[in-house]
């Protein structure tokens, strides 16, 4: 299968990559991982008290489709409110890689990532 | 298709698996075309597509995982070609530490010490998650069968890690 270049270009130079300390209040973690490749995805959020994402970093053990998702969903929710970020569909990370059907599933990893680390988000706003 | 019933044993997951070859090697020869190779056409295609199912089948219930996905299909929960994205963050996190762990074997001095060490790791958890499937899979409940599920999807991932961990060790010897 061939990737697109797209994907070949944050596979080789993703963006982006590591951990914030876990410890820093403005910081929350989603995580994610699909069952059947058994890709795991790590996406880290900085944000700010106005609520606007600061900084994004992630960790992905997966395929190059998986990566280039998460690479490039860093680079999209920075500087984004929490409800743009949550706006960010996986079609529209899937139509920017041009990933074909069988990785259709990396960009709703990438979607899911983005959800799971608002959801930490509205649960610490709460307490 | 029920491939329980095509290799007459009952819907659990503890199956004798040495009883499992000696029937999958019996169906075999009973719907080989070689048995055909003078009948109708329509029998000749016919024995092609038993014996596809009947390969088929013994792969489905000589794997673990397969003859879970099986036992819940059967129950109406299809995870062969689900998308559902997998949320426990504690699972996950262990899930990442392995796979930081298998990134370090090629850096260590010590590789096999590291490799059997994941070996075990990996074998300890399987069991874990194997004891908790067989045990939802008897019950017969919805909500056990759901938790099943869950297992079924861990060790899917537990799966990718063996391959990752057998692959790097290949590499090694080579």
């Amino acid at each position: 299968m061939a990737y697109s270049e797209k994907v070949i270009d944050h596979y080789e130079n993703p963006r982006n990559v590591g951990s914030f300390d876990k410890n820093d209040p403005s910081v929350v973690t989603g995580m994610v991982g699909a069952p059947a490749c058994g890709d795991v995805m790590k996406l880290q959020l900085k944000i700010g008290a106005d609520g606007i994402i600061e900084d994004a970093k992630f960790k992905t053990y997966g395929c190059g489709s998986a990566i280039a998702s998460s690479s490039l969903v860093t680079e999209w929710v920075k500087g984004k409110t929490i409800e743009q970020a949550a706006a960010i569909k996986n079609t529209d990370i899937a139509e920017e890689l041009a990933l074909p059907p069988v990785k259709i599933h990396c960009s709703i990893l990438a979607e899911d990532a983005i959800k799971a680390a608002i959801d930490e988000y509205k649960s610490k706003q709460a307490k | 298709m029920n491939y329980f019933e095509l290799f007459k044993f009952s819907p659990t997951f503890d199956i004798d698996t040495a009883v499992l070859a000696d029937r999958y090697r019996e169906l075999q020869r009973a719907v080989h075309p070689d048995k055909f190779a003078n009948d109708t056409e329509q029998q000749r295609l016919l024995s092609v597509q038993r014996t596809a199912q009947v390969n088929d089948g013994y792969q489905t219930l000589k794997d673990p995982i397969r003859r879970a996905e099986h036992i819940l299909s059967l129950r109406g929960i299809d995870l062969s070609h689900e998308t559902t994205t997998v949320k426990d963050t504690a699972f996950l996190m262990q899930q990442m530490e392995w796979r930081e762990a298998l990134e370090d074997i090629r850096e260590s001095t010590d590789h096999q010490a590291i490799i059997n060490e994941l070996y075990d790791s990996f074998a300890a958890y399987r069991l874990k998650l194997t004891k908790l499937l067989t045990a939802q899979l008897s019950s017969g409940s919805d909500e056990d069968a759901l938790l099943a599920a869950d297992q079924v999807r861990k060790l899917k991932f537990m799966a990718k890690l063996q391959d990752e961990l057998t692959r790097i060790e290949d590499a090694l010897l080579d």
